[in-house]
Parts: C-alpha cells; structure tokens; sequence
C-alpha cells in the first residue's frame, strides 16, 4: 500500500500531562467520567444540561480552558450531538454528554456519526424512561436503544461501567475504541453511578495510552475519505489541512460521493466491528469455569449482584460471574459456549427484559435464561437475584423462552390487588 | 363502529401504497395529519392534502419531525384520529416522542416509509432497516406495535388495523412501509362503509369529579377524555400515578410502566397476524415481511424445481414479535432462510427464537434494490444443504 | 378541642390542590405568574373546561401540573408544537403554553419562531429566571452577559435574545413583558394576551434565589423584587430593539406589540372554503 498507516503497526502514544490531574480523589462517576475525557485528550464537549448527567458536563466546563479545550452548552440535544461531530472533523476528540430524552433527540445524529464514520464518545448517564419517567433516578433501559435507535444498518461500541474509578478509566478506553474503530461509542452508565462518590485513583499520563487518531498521510491528490485499511477502518483527514474533503450522510463510495445502491462496501459499517469484535469485547469473569449457575451483568446490577451471588454461593450453589464490561458488540462467542456447560443464565437489569434477549439469543436452547426485572427508580434487592440463582440451579428442566421471576416489587404491586 | 361514509372512498381505484395508506386512514375516520415532508412518503401527504377539503381533515406541516409527531398526539388529546408519515432520519427524530405517546397512552399511528440507512442513506432507496429501531429506538421500557403491508392493498386494510389497534390499547402504532411499496401502483378494493369495522377508543362515561385518567380498566388500557370535555384532567410523561400525577418512587414506576407493556403482551394473540404457504411439511422455511416477500414466491417455485420442500412464512405484525409460532416452526424444519434488505435485523429475533432448534440463515441484500428471486433461491438451496446443526447465525 | 374550619383557598377552583405543596423554592417568581394566571382566567370569566395548559419540562414546566385545567406536560421544548396539535384539533379551546425561558427560547426556539410564523392562536407565558434551575444553574439562552452559571463558571459570553424582539420578529400579534413584581400589570397582560387571536406572547422577568441569584450573589428573593422595584420601568409600546436586558440593569416592561394578523386557523378555514366548491 502506497498510502495510509498499514493498520498492524500500532502506534501507542501516552497521555499529555498537562491533561492529567495524577493523584487520588473523593469524586462522583459524573465527575470522574469528565476528568477521564479530558485525560484522554477529550478537547471539546457539546452539551445540555439534563439530570442525572449535568455533573459531568460541568466538571468539563470548569477543567476545559486549563488544558486547552472549549465547551458549548448548545440549545438542545440535537445541537449538542451535531456540534460534536463538526468538532471531530475540526481535528478534535470530542464528546457529548447526556441522558434518557436527550439520547432518543440524539438518535438521527448517532445515525449520522456512524454514516460519516466520526469518531466520537456519547456519555449516556440512565434515568428511568420511557419519555420524561424518573429523572433523578437509576434505569439500564437504554440498552437496546443504544444498539437500534437510529434508523438503518449500522454498528457502535458500548460500555458499561459500575464504579466512579471506571468511568475514569473507561472514558479513556471509549476514546482509544472510537479512535481505532473510527464508530460511535457510547458509555452507557447509569444514575447510581454517575452520582455514586468513591474513591478514583488518577495514574501518572505516562501509565495511560492513547490511541492516536489515524490521520492519512500520503499525498493530498490521492485522498480518498472512505477508502479503508485492511481492518477495514479509513484514515482520516482533517477539515483545513488542504484536503478539500466531501462527506455526505447520503449513502457514498470511497470518494465520499453519493451513490445510488449500496455497495458490497457498505457493508463495512458493521463488518468493521463484528469481525473485530474479538478486540473489542472486554468480560469481566469470575468462577465460571465449574459453575452451574452463571449470572450475566452490567453497570451497577453487576456490584448489586455480588451480593446475591455471595448469598447463593454461602449455600452451596456453584455460581459464576460474567459481567459484561462491553455490552456492544455483545459477546455472543462467550456466551454460546458457556451455555453449552451451565444449567441457566441469570440475567439482572434495570428494565423489564433487553439484554437479556441476546442471552437467550445466543444460549441456543442450551440453557435456561432467567430475567430479574426491575422497572427502574432504584437498584434490584440481591435477595431477589439470590431467590432467582436458587431457582435457576434447582430447575432441572429446560425451559423455552425466557423466565422471568417474579420480583418481591412485582408481588407488592401486582399480586397484592387481584 | 361503522365508518363514516364521507372518507370511505368505496370502489376499485389504482393506488399507490402511499396513497392507499391516507385512503385507509380516512376509511378508519383519522382526520389530523402532522408531517414534515421527507422522501419518500410525499406522496402520502400529497393526497391528503387533496382530499382533506372532502372529508373535512385537518392538516398541519410542522416545522420538523419533532413537531410534526408532537402536534400529532397533541391533536390525538382532542378527540381526533390523528397520525404522521415520515422515512428514515424522520423516525429518529420522532423517538422522544414515540416515548411520550407511549407514556400518556395516546393513540395515534405513524407510517415509516423506509429507505436506505443509516443517516441520509439513499433517499429513495428501498430498505428494511428501521425493523429493529421501530421496537428499541425510544429510550426506556416499552411495547408497541408494527405491521409491515406487503402490496398496496394490505397498505389500505393495515392502515385501517393500526387504526383499530392504536384506539384500542392506547399505544402510537408503528406502519412500515418501504419505497418499493409505497411507490408501486396496483388496483385497491375499497369495500363499503358499512363493511368496515372500526374500533374507537373507550371514552370515559362517569362522573366528571371521578375521573381517574390513568385507572386501568381490566384490560389494562384506561378510558380516555377529551381535551374540552370539562375533565380537567393532567398528564405527564414522568412515571405517574392514577390521577396522572408524577410519584417518583419504583413502586409507582412498576405500577406505571408494566402495564403499558404487559396491556399489548397479554393480548399478542389478537394482533399477530402473519401468512403461511405450504409450512407443514417444509424442510426449509422463507422468513420476510415487505418488499422482500414479494420476491419469496418466485423463489420458492424456483427451489422446488430442484426438489427442495419450501415453505414462507411473511410477518405481517412485526412487532409484537411472532414467537411462539417460529419457536413451533423451527422444531419441526430443518432451516429458516431470511432475506432482508438490511444487514441484520429481524435474523437476530429469529435466531432467538430458534433455540438452536433449527439453522438460521441469514441473507443480507444491499439497500437501493430488491433481491432476485434468483439470489433467493441459490440461498435456500445453500440452505437445504447444510445438514448439520451450526450454532449461530449463518450469513450467506 | 374544636375543630377549626379550614378556609377554602382563594383559587381552589383553578388549582389543582390536591397536589399542594408544590415544588417551586421559597422566593420563586413562578408561583407569582401561576396566581396572575389564575386571576387572568378569573376576569376573563371563561369557560374553564375549554382551556388548556401545556408545559414543556422545567421548573415552570410543573405548571401544567398544578393548574385545575386539561393539562399536559410534555416534553423538553415541544410545549409549543404540542399546542399547536391541540389547538387544531379543537380549534375553540383556549391554549396557553407555559413554559419557562430555556424550554420555550432554547431547545424549543424553533417551534417558537414557527408558531409565531404561522400565527397558530396560542399564548405563550414565558417565565424567564434567567437560568436552567431545574438541572442546577446552568446558562440560559436569556441568561445576561457576565453572569455567572454552573456552565459559564467565568462569566457568561452569549449574549441573550431579547424575547419580545424575537417575538416581534417571528411575527406575534402580542408582546408584553412585566416582573413578578408587576402582578396586576401582569394578570392585565395576560387577560389580553389569551382574548388575542393568533400567536401572543407575555414574558414574566421572575427572580431565582436558589440558582440565578445564589450563584451570582444578588440576595434572597426580597432583594431581587427590590430590584425589580427600583429597576424596572414602563415604557410601552418601545421599539423591540430597546429590550435587551443588561446584566442587573434597568428592565423595560410593557406592552410592545399589538397588531392585528389572520390566524393559521383562520387562513386554513378560508383556503378550505375556497377548494371545496372546485372539487364538487
């Protein structure tokens, strides 16, 4: 190849000091989300404000001018995604911040980023939905949203962290994935841990790698915007450097001129994930190797869990921990083989059944899947993923479709009036 | 409830799917259109411009998509059937929105004429990628309801249904439409009035110091008022209770949003509505809803010159999803083959749903054109061929 | 002991008492238009079931909620749009938006400049603190340059819209602006604003101790209405252009703008009129 970064030689820089506050802190995740940004080079947030993630964009706001970056509260959730994306091809890392009706304004714009192949991180703190719902309280019911919400074929990166440590520490990754993969990813965390205050230790910027961005770098008369490497991701180019580039959220060739059919080429909008999904997808396991019983989590149900499992294991049960750090590209390998050695699945969230489809998707009809809904507004009670570990091990048929247990809130609310 | 005769254009007329949609909209008594122009559903809004004079309809073009579907459930409030049309990058700026009418329980129903995606895609393009967006695009919990007409016919008698359906469970219905469909031009056959059944939301009849706008009835869908009624109601799209007053506790949010899910679940049955050709004894069954299954049928004659035992099943509601009838079909066969003018969408649900009972087989066409019966063919054939069990989704 | 007999609330008839307390701060101008609001419907002796209240989300946004009318909280920004759809489909209720400055001026601003266009027969009550006090003190697209908010820690650097210039602009048939130290100017307003036809628009100037004030150390509620006392002047039917609203500076109040326009409805009904006959 004469032109472009050959996509096997990595280039790993670290993390500018300047942008790095090294230390230990008593922040929220909010907070530590906004100082991960910035230390991963984050230079520009387009914002507005909504509750529960408004901390965040504050605490961005109050750093930016020391290390060089801007903000803009723009008017709504449609400007503030908008702004992101011109931002990023201004040469900028850039992120949006966000929450429940904001993400659903943001969708046409996440369609448009991962069209135009725009590298850029969306921290989407949940509330309870669906519309306005509980503002000011936990939900994990934008999953799926995350995966579908705009309109035609197309892929992106989600995570999900459960501490304030790991909003720092994953913003960081979310920037190197969008960097690398050159596709939306989204930091699908959650009002308990945005507003959760812990301890987050803040390394030294020569311990944090930065992922570069891939900037083309052969002559400017043979650029072609959308014209890949071998992993299948383009180099980009930035507006000002004399480049004259086109790009258009109209479907295009290699050019970044309009098409009027899809090409086989189209097709790596979501090939450039799926068949590095293996690089992307980072699992958390414990105790899976012997286990009966396997309990897949995310975000702040995977701590609430570690209570129940403890619960379950103090009685004997054999009961792994699988929790899904990165959600998207789901982890389908994983899970397809370890449906082939355990009995069931135990999948806690808070929503009333997303993630839990893809369980079931992928266990093949291997295992039973159990779903321990929680409608929102607060975290489920371990005693209730304990009563449904217990369930799980002692079911020793195999049921179709997906079990869902019935909750001590679900008994309260609906079985006390019939 | 019968139709009002003065939308009911009866007779025999050469329609398009756009314009067959707006003629089973007027059959279903809808008299609000709210719209931002978008292709390729402008034909949609065109006619019912033309007609709005006839049958006394109101017609209002936003200033964005956003306004359009909010004007829509504002107008729903009032007492009118009401409903939007848009395509692609529109539907996503309706998802707050779809969130909202989904939370005060309006009933109201939006076309989605699909076109190729993501983004701008190919403006006239014929695509199926909005399948998935249409069940997850809002955020939170929600159920909801999709039907995907396949002719222009079933675009005048699916209009009609989601009609029924939205008035009935007090839930925004979803009509997926793709350019293919809405553009061709076909003989519609527009019956009588008064062959036409028309379901109206239940209207609340007590006492005015009574009303409880959202105390569920036993089929878990509150009686509505109307805005002028003299109810004084208030609705909010924060979790609520009966009185519509937001609580912001999750024992409010489980009385408050499981019903919203549960009152389409409990009654899956009475909206599922799909197609089967020739399934008893299939070795292999053609899964499609759309503009692709108009190709199915040529394919599948053309893979039965080679001896294989083909069978097509066409989804006609989407959403709730069919999924006890694939679960039972994919006992029974020894693989599922879906063509899709997407790059994976409702494969994945099927996938589920087959437990690793049968092969999934998945065949992704580019967006802009349809599939030649052909290409589908040479995929049930690949199909029928593979004998052993591959636990995943095969993409030919 | 006897029982004392509660006296009934003045405005038990357009409030929605169940749900007091509300949920506004101690010193909040909100509830201040909320009562000149009530007493506005109370003169104008309507028919309270053929008014309606929409609300976008906010703290004014909760008005919707206490207001004994058909009313409806919506969602952010698109109180107006979703009037709009009332409005149409039952042309004879009376459709009042209420809503504060980041909801109808911000994320709604464009249904705003629209509506206004379009001349849809809807008044607009526009509550303006100055800040997003709901989420916690954020900028405001009306929030006065050097002011400081959460997100413009060093001193804000937007300058503001002037809402009855904006107005004017986009085409209301009526503007007016009072504090909600101006009660009974204000209630006067907006008997007119909602006996207008077409798109009408009153901006309530209201103090916000928790946020605008706290972060800007103005004092406590009674120091802004001391401001607004001493700072405040009438001067009606001023040229728009004259209206900005300078950082603790004088604020012209008044009525600026009454003009006479076909509504939407009205345009609509005549080009109706006019299509039908050439059909048959």
């Amino acid at each position: 190849m004469a032109f472009g970064i050959e996509a096997e030689k990595e280039v790993i820089m670290k993390a500018n000091k300047k942008d790095v506050l090294t230390g230990s802190y008593y922040i929220d995740g909010d907070v530590a989300a906004a100082y991960g940004a910035i230390a991963a080079g984050c230079k520009f947030v387009g914002g507005y404000p909504i509750t529960p993630s408004t901390e965040a964009f504050e605490a961005f706001v109050h750093r930016a001018p020391y290390v060089g970056g801007i903000t803009i509260q723009m008017e709504d959730e449609l400007g503030s995604i908008a702004s992101i994306l011109g931002a990023v091809w201004s040469g900028k890392k850039a992120m949006t911040i966000t929450s429940g009706p904001g993400f659903s304004l943001m969708m046409e714009n996440i369609g448009l980023g991962a069209m135009l192949e725009t590298p850029f991180v969306l921290l989407n703190v949940q509330r309870s939905g669906p519309s306005t719902g509980l503002p000011t309280q936990a939900g994990q019911a934008d999953m799926m949203q995350s995966r579908w919400g705009a309109n035609g074929d197309y892929e992106i990166i989600a995570i999900s962290p459960d501490s304030p440590q790991e909003m720092f520490d994953y913003t960081i990754k979310a920037f190197n994935l969008s960097e690398k993969y050159r596709c939306p990813v989204m930091i699908m965390a959650d009002e308990c841990v945005g507003h959760m205050t812990e301890k987050v230790v803040v390394p030294e910027a020569d311990k944090i790698n930065i992922e570069p961005r891939r900037f083309y770098k052969g002559p400017k008369e043979k650029y072609l915007p959308f014209k890949p490497d071998k992993d299948l991701v383009p180099p980009m180019a930035k507006a000002g450097d004399g480049y004259k580039l086109h790009i258009s959220g109209l479907t295009h060739d290699e050019k970044g001129y309009p098409t009027f059919s899809q090409t086989p080429d189209t097709k790596r909008l979501v090939d450039k994930i799926r068949l590095n999904a293996d690089k992307i997808i980072e699992l958390n396991e414990d105790e899976i190797d012997d286990a009966d019983v396997v309990v897949v989590s995310y975000g702040i149900t995977s701590r609430v869990a570690i209570r129940g499992i403890e619960q379950a294991r103090a009685k004997g049960l054999k009961v792994g921990n699988l929790r899904l750090v990165t959600v998207w590209p789901f982890p389908e390998k994983r899970i397809a083989e370890l449906s082939k050695k355990v009995k069931a699945f135990v999948v806690p969230e808070i929503n009333y059944g997303q993630i839990v489809y893809e369980v079931e998707r992928c266990a093949h009809g291997n295992a039973n899947v159990v779903l321990v809904p929680h409608g929102g507004g607060f975290v489920h009670n371990p005693e209730d993923i304990f009563k449904a570990i217990k369930y799980a091990a002692q079911e020793k048929k195999k049921v179709e479709g997906i079990i869902e247990h019935k909750t001590e809130l679900y008994r309260l609310i609906h079985e006390k009036n019939s | 409830m019968k139709a009002n005769s003065k939308g009911v254009l009866t007779g025999t007329h050469n329609l398009s799917g756009n314009e067959a949609i707006i003629e089973g909209a007027f059959a279903a008594g809808c008299r609000f259109l709210g719209v931002y122009p978008i292709s390729p559903s402008l034909e949609a809004t065109d006619r019912f411009l033309q007609r709005s004079g006839e049958v006394d309809a109101t017609f209002v073009q936003m200033e964005d998509e956003i306004s359009a579907l909010a004007a829509v459930l504002g107008a729903s409030w009032t007492g009118k059937k009401s409903m939007s049309v848009t395509s692609g990058s529109g539907l996503s700026n309706m998802m707050e929105h779809i969130g909202l009418g989904i939370m005060l329980q309006t009933p109201c129903v939006i076309v989605n004429v699909q076109r190729t995606g993501p983004s701008l895609g190919i403006p006239n393009g014929v695509a199926q990628g909005d399948t998935m967006q249409a069940r997850w695009g809002s955020h939170g919990d929600y159920e909801t309801i999709v039907l995907t007409p396949n002719s222009p016919q079933e675009c005048f008698d699916l209009t009609i249904k989601a009609f029924n359906f939205s008035e009935r469970f007090r839930v925004p219905v979803l009509l997926l439409t793709d350019a293919y469909i809405a553009q061709k031009k076909t003989l519609v056959k527009i019956p009588p009035t008064k062959d036409l059944k028309l379901i109206s939301r239940k209207l609340f009849k007590g006492a005015k110091n009574k009303y409880l706008p959202y105390k569920n009835d036993k089929n878990l869908v509150p009686p509505m008022v109307n805005v002028g009624d003299g109810y004084r109601f208030h609705v909010t799209g924060l979790t609520h209770d009966e009185r519509g007053y937001p609580v912001m506790t999750s024992e409010c949010q489980e009385a408050c949003v499981r019903p919203l899910m549960e009152k389409i679940t409990k009654y899956q049955d009475e909206i599922i509505e799909y197609e089967e050709v020739e399934t008893d004894d299939a070795d292999v069954v053609v899964i499609s809803y759309g503009a692709t299954s108009t190709v199915v049928s040529k394919a599948i004659s053309l893979a039965k010159k080679d001896g294989i035992k083909v069978g097509s099943f066409r989804l006609i509601t989407i959403w709730p999803f069919p999924e006890k009838r694939v679960r039972k079909l994919a006992q029974k066969i020894d693989a599922f083959v879906i063509p899709e003018i997407n790059f994976g969408q409702i494969a994945f649900e099927i996938e589920r749903c087959a437990a690793g009972n049968c092969n999934v087989f998945f065949v992704p066409i580019l967006g802009g054109g349809l599939p030649t019966p052909e290409d589908i063919c040479k995929s049930i054939i690949k199909a029928s061929k593979e004998k052993k069990k591959i636990e995943k989704l095969i993409e030919l | 002991m006897a029982k004392k007999k509660i006296e009934p609330h003045p405005m038990e008839n357009i409030l929605r008492m169940d749900r007091i307390p509300h949920i506004w701060c101690p010193a909040c101008g909100i509830g201040t238009a909320v009562t000149s609001f009530a007493s506005a419907l109370e003169k104008l002796k309507v028919n309270l079931d053929e008014v309606c209240v929409v609300s976008g989300i906010g703290c004014t946004g909760r008005v919707a909620g206490y207001t004994k009318v058909d009313s409806f909280h919506t969602t952010h920004g698109r109180a107006i749009a979703y009037a709009t759809g009332v409005k149409l489909g039952n042309p004879k209720m009376k459709v009042i938006v209420f809503s504060g400055d980041g909801d109808i001026i911000a994320i709604g601003g464009n249904h705003f400049m629209h509506a206004a266009r379009r001349n849809i027969d809807i008044t607009v009550i526009c509550v303006n603190n100055f800040i997003y006090a709901m989420t916690g003190g954020q900028v405001a697209p009306t929030t006065p340059l050097t002011a400081y908010a959460t997100t413009s820690p060093f001193g804000n650097i937007e300058p503001p819209y002037n809402i009855p210039r904006l107005a004017e602009a986009c085409g209301a048939v009526y503007v007016a602006r009072w504090t909600a130290l101006h009660v009974r100017r204000l209630t006067n307003s907006i008997v007119e604003a909602i006996q207008k036809p077409g798109f009408s628009v009153v901006e309530v100037i209201s103090p916000c101790a928790q946020y605008y004030s706290r972060i800007n150390r103005l004092g406590d509620g009674l120091d802004m209405m001391r401001f607004y006392h001493d700072n405040a002047v009438i001067k009606h039917n001023e040229p728009t252009e004259n209206l900005d609203i300078d950082y603790q500076k004088q604020i012209i109040m008044g009525k600026f703008i009454d003009r006479e326009k076909p509504t939407y409805i009205e345009r609509y009904n005549e080009w109706l009129s006019e299509s039908k006959p050439k059909k048959k």
